[in-house]
């Protein structure tokens, strides 16, 4: 059975990236997927040699033939998006692809075409299989694309014997961070313990439960408030929820990523050795 | 005027930006955008009050009606809908509520009901501040933030504190502002999500100018690619372990380090120049 991890943190900034890289470092026989597809940073530090590149087509989009139309008004009345002005002009990046549109035109003026909304990729690394994506600018369809990242990391995995998928989840709580973590066997919540990022890890908390996945709780940057530190630590108690351990503000970090480098290949230190235990649980968790 | 401050990485500073330029316009309306993780009410006094519930129109199915012919589930583009032999299975979470099942239904079996996906909030503070608030589970936070947009203040100064990311959300944020404010940090990270984000930026077609925060802790390759792009830098924000601190606990810049008042005043003078 092939067990899945995401890293998420409701918050952006939180120290995901750094720590699910040096994941990727310290496991074996695992493949990494970077879920964060509109905004990825997981290539920068893995280097990535790209074998294979897939298209991904996102929702299709209403293209309007304007010989036809015959300005009767109905797409406008129809389309929920404001993707229509009233004079029937279409707003192609209003459009979310419903086809309502399509389905309401008397005239057969408006089609639905395909467009390229992205690309996938299946990456060879020192660590292993990377399967990462780029979103194209602006388009929608996000969770989409997650999802074909997660599929095609699962078959990796079982074209390659790999028993873990680790994957670096995106911030927020919405579609992306849904289907970067929906069936997973277990979510790592990194926490800052800032006002905001205590808020933000709360709400993905609930997201974990709402979906019924496990979540355990690692503290980055522990140092720079220690009181609100201290009261996430109570918060975990007091919901059952397990703390892997925490991780001092350390500019290691930063200048391992400077030199494209995981924090664990980057240096022994403080850092290092608490990455390398937070590993040990989580590892210990996931079996 | 209305400005919004974006960035494609999370955690670059964006609503610390968003909050402190506010601070130091006087008269500005603060709109926090990140419907998924909004902050902005976590650096100003005083409780947020319910606005609104938003909701979204979802299907109901009459299965006393139905005939289980399947046309909905074949016109659905998101696969909201499943009817396999006499069973209908319906995922709200993947409906956008475009209500083209109602319209496809030879039947008369589909009726439309207000799913909630979420709530606007207010706070009368210092500076007029609305934000919205997701409900939990819900994966589609565009059309809070469509209503959140229509609450600015016309006449005069709007800042939007946008989500993090390249994706609908952002860029239903920054579309239609008179300005992007792009907040990056000099590192690797920020530089290659700060690249993606002046992508979409020029597609809306929109003015933008960068700052960089937590200046001094990478290198220069943000001020070289912006040179190279004739970007205009509007300032940088020093990496001071105080600006952490006074963070951490939900206080701006400007009041825990009033000296800051003059950086962001000057980011919005710059900014003013732009428009």
């Amino acid at each position: 059975m092939v067990r899945e991890l995401t890293v998420i943190s409701g918050k952006g900034g939180c120290g995901k990236t750094t720590l699910t890289a040096s994941f990727s470092a310290l496991a074996r026989n695992h493949v990494t997927a970077d879920a964060d597809v509109d905004a990825a940073d997981m290539h920068i530090l893995l280097d990535p040699k790209v074998l294979r590149t897939e298209r991904f087509h996102g929702l299709n989009i209403a293209k309007m033939n304007d010989e036809l139309c015959i300005n009767c008004g109905k797409c406008y009345e129809n389309c929920r998006y404001g993707a229509f002005d009233p004079d029937n002009t279409l707003h192609p990046e209003k459009c979310e692809g419903c086809a309502v549109c399509e389905l309401v035109c008397p005239v057969g003026a408006i089609d639905m075409v395909e467009r390229e909304a992205g690309e996938a990729y299946v990456s060879e690394t020192r660590f292993g299989p990377l399967i990462h994506a780029k979103l194209h600018a602006g388009e929608e369809a996000s969770g989409k694309l997650v999802a074909l990242v997660r599929e095609r990391a699962r078959q990796v995995a079982e074209d390659q014997g790999k028993d873990l998928i680790i994957i670096d989840g995106p911030p927020g709580t919405g579609c992306t961070v849904i289907s970067s973590m929906t069936g997973v066997d277990l979510v790592l919540v990194v926490i800052e313990p800032s006002l905001s990022g205590i808020h933000d890890s709360k709400r993905i908390l609930d997201v974990a439960k709402h979906f019924r996945i496990p979540s355990v709780v690692c503290i980055n940057k522990y140092d720079i408030n220690k009181e609100n530190t201290h009261s996430i630590m109570e918060f975990c108690r007091n919901e059952g929820i397990e703390v892997v351990g925490k991780l001092p503000y350390d500019e290691t970090a930063t200048k391992a990523m400077m030199g494209g480098k995981t924090v664990v290949e980057f240096s022994e230190g403080e850092l290092s050795q608490s990455i390398k235990e937070i590993w040990r649980r989580v590892e210990k968790e996931l079996i | 005027m209305k400005i919004a401050v974006a960035s494609g990485k999370g955690g670059t500073g964006k609503t610390t930006v968003a909050v402190n330029l506010a601070l130091s316009i006087k008269g500005s309306t603060l709109i926090d955008c990140d419907v998924e993780g909004p902050n902005c009410h976590l650096f100003v006094r005083g409780p947020m009050k319910k606005v609104k519930d938003v909701s979204i129109p979802a299907p109901k199915f009459d299965l006393d009606k139905c005939t289980y012919c399947g046309k909905c589930a074949d016109f659905c583009q998101y696969n909201a809908i499943s009817v396999i032999g006499r069973k209908l299975l319906f995922f709200k979470e993947l409906c956008h509520g475009c209500g083209g099942c109602r319209i496809i239904c030879p039947a008369e079996a589909v009726e439309e009901i207000e799913h909630h996906i979420g709530v606007i909030e207010m706070n009368e503070g210092e500076r007029p501040l609305f934000h919205g608030m997701l409900d939990i589970g819900e994966p589609f936070g565009v059309p809070i933030i469509r209503e959140l947009k229509g609450l600015s203040d016309d006449d005069g100064i709007t800042i939007f504190d946008s989500p993090p990311g390249t994706a609908c959300p952002a860029v239903e944020t920054m579309r239609d502002v008179d300005l992007c404010i792009l907040v990056t940090e000099p590192t690797p990270f920020g530089l290659h999500d700060l690249k993606l984000t002046v992508d979409v930026v020029r597609e809306i077609g929109v003015p933008f100018g960068v700052v960089v925060n937590r200046d001094g802790i990478g290198d220069d390759r943000v001020d070289t690619y912006c040179r190279e792009e004739g970007i205009p830098l509007l300032a940088k924000i020093p990496n001071d372990m105080e600006i952490a601190k006074a963070y951490s606990m939900g206080v701006p810049i400007v009041v825990a380090l009033p000296h800051y008042m003059e950086l962001f005043r000057e980011i919005y003078e710059k900014a003013r120049g732009m428009i």
